[in-house]
C-alpha cells in the first residue's frame, strides 16, 4: 500500500460489518494496493467506527472506472432527491 | 527431510517490554542456524508474510515475523489491523526498532541459534529493515522496495514516516537492496540517491533493480507479482544471507 494518499472524513450513518450493523463515525478514502481485488491499485473505502475497534470496518475496493461511476451515481441520486433542510 | 520445519505463533517482548505476537518458524533438524527477522509489509501480518517466514525456515534459517500492528489491533484480521494502523499514521520508528530488537533477541536466545541475525523487510518493512540496520546489532539487512528511506511521503499522506538518510552513517551491517524499475515508491532515482549516500559513507551494499517489475514484485498473492524478478531476487537473498549468516 504505497501511494500513501488518503482522504479522511467524519460521517454519520450505519454500516454492516462482520459482526452486524454498527454506527459509522469515520471514513478513509485512498487509492492504493487492494487486499482482495485483482488490480494493482484500487480506490479503497473504509467505513469505520474506531471507538468500537479495528473490526468495526466496512471495506470496499473498486477499480478506477467503477469508483468514478459510483461517485457520479451518488451525486445524481442526491441531486434528484434533494430535500430542503 | 532438510526442509521439515516447525511454525507457530508465540509472544515475545517487544519495544518497552510489551508482549507482542510473532510468528516463529525453525528447521527441525538439529544444528546451529542463522536468524532472520521478517518485517512484514504495510498490508500487515498476513498470510503471505507467514509464508515468507516459513520459506526462510525451509532454507535453514530461524525466522520470526513480529506482528507490528498487534498493539492497535490484537486478534483482528490482518486487513482490519492494517487499515487501523494506516489511519493512525503507521508504526512509530522508535517502537519498530524495539520490536525488531525484541525479535532479534528471541532468535539469539534459541538453543539452535548460531548468534547471527539479519533482517528482511518488504514495502514499508523495507524502510524499517534499513532503520533496524542503522539502530541494532545485525549481521545483514535486506531491503525489498522500501520507500522513504530517501525522500518523504507526499503532503497529506497519513503515514508519519520520514527520510532515514541522516542515519546512513550508523549503518552497521551489509545491505542487499532489491527494487523494481517501474516502482515510484521508491523510484529508481531515489534508489540511486540512496546508493550514492551509502557509497559516500563507505558502506557495504549491493542493489539490484529489475526491469518490468514494480512495487511488491515478490508478493505472490497480488497482481504486482513478477515471477522472473522474484526468482532472481530470491537467489540474491540466499546468496547474500548465506555469506553473512552462515555458521
Amino acid at each position: 500500500m504505497c501511494t500513501y494518499q488518503t482522504e479522511k472524513l467524519n460521517l454519520t450513518g450505519s454500516g454492516k460489518g462482520a459482526q452486524g450493523w454498527f454506527c459509522l463515525t469515520d471514513a478513509s478514502v485512498y487509492f492504493d494496493h487492494p487486499v482482495h481485488a485483482s488490480a494493482e491499485h484500487t480506490l479503497n473505502l473504509d467505513f469505520l467506527n474506531p471507538a468500537l475497534g479495528p473490526t468495526a470496518r466496512v471495506a470496499v475496493e473498486l477499480d478506477r472506472k467503477s469508483a468514478l461511476a459510483l461517485s457520479d451515481a451518488i451525486r445524481a441520486i442526491l441531486d434528484a432527491t434533494e430535500i430542503p433542510t | 527431510m532438510k526442509d521439515d520445519i516447525r511454525a507457530e505463533t508465540i509472544r515475545i517482548a517487544g519495544s518497552g517490554q510489551d508482549q507482542i505476537e510473532a510468528y516463529l518458524a525453525q528447521p527441525l533438524d538439529a544444528g546451529r542456524y542463522g536468524g532472520v527477522v521478517v518485517i512484514h509489509h504495510m498490508p500487515g501480518y498476513d498470510e503471505w508474510s507467514k509464508e515468507v517466514t516459513r520459506k526462510f525456515a525451509t532454507h535453514g534459517y530461524l525466522a520470526i515475523c513480529p506482528n507490528l500492528y498487534f498493539r492497535e489491533a490484537p486478534g483482528a484480521s490482518s486487513d482490519d489491523a492494517a487499515a487501523t494502523v494506516r489511519a493512525l499514521g503507521g508504526v512509530p520508528d522508535e517502537r519498530l526498532v524495539g520490536d525488531v530488537g525484541g525479535a532479534r533477541n528471541h532468535l539469539i536466545s534459541l538453543l539452535s541459534s548460531n548468534g547471527k541475525v539479519g533482517t528482511i523487510g518488504y514495502c514499508s518493512g523495507g524502510r524499517q529493515s534499513f532503520l533496524a540496520a542503522c539502530s541494532l546489532p545485525l549481521e545483514a539487512a535486506v531491503i525489498c522496495y522500501g520507500a522513504f528511506i530517501v525522500g518523504n511521503p507526499p503532503e497529506g499522506a497519513p503515514v508519519k514516516m520520514t527520510s532515514l538518510v541522516h542515519l546512513a552513517e550508523q549503518l552497521g551491517c551489509p545491505v542487499l537492496g532489491l527494487f523494481g524499475a517501474e516502482d515510484q515508491h521508491p523510484s529508481p532515482e531515489q534508489t540511486a540517491e540512496l546508493g550514492k549516500v551509502l557509497a559516500d559513507h563507505g558502506k557495504d551494499f549491493e542493489f539490484h533493480t529489475y526491469p518490468g517489475a514494480g512495487h511488491a514484485f515478490f508478493a505472490t498473492d497480488r497482481p504486482s507479482f513478477r515471477p522472473e524478478a522474484a526468482k532472481e531476487g530470491w537467489e540474491e537473498i540466499w546468496e547474500f544471507l548465506g555469506r553473512r549468516l552462515a555458521g
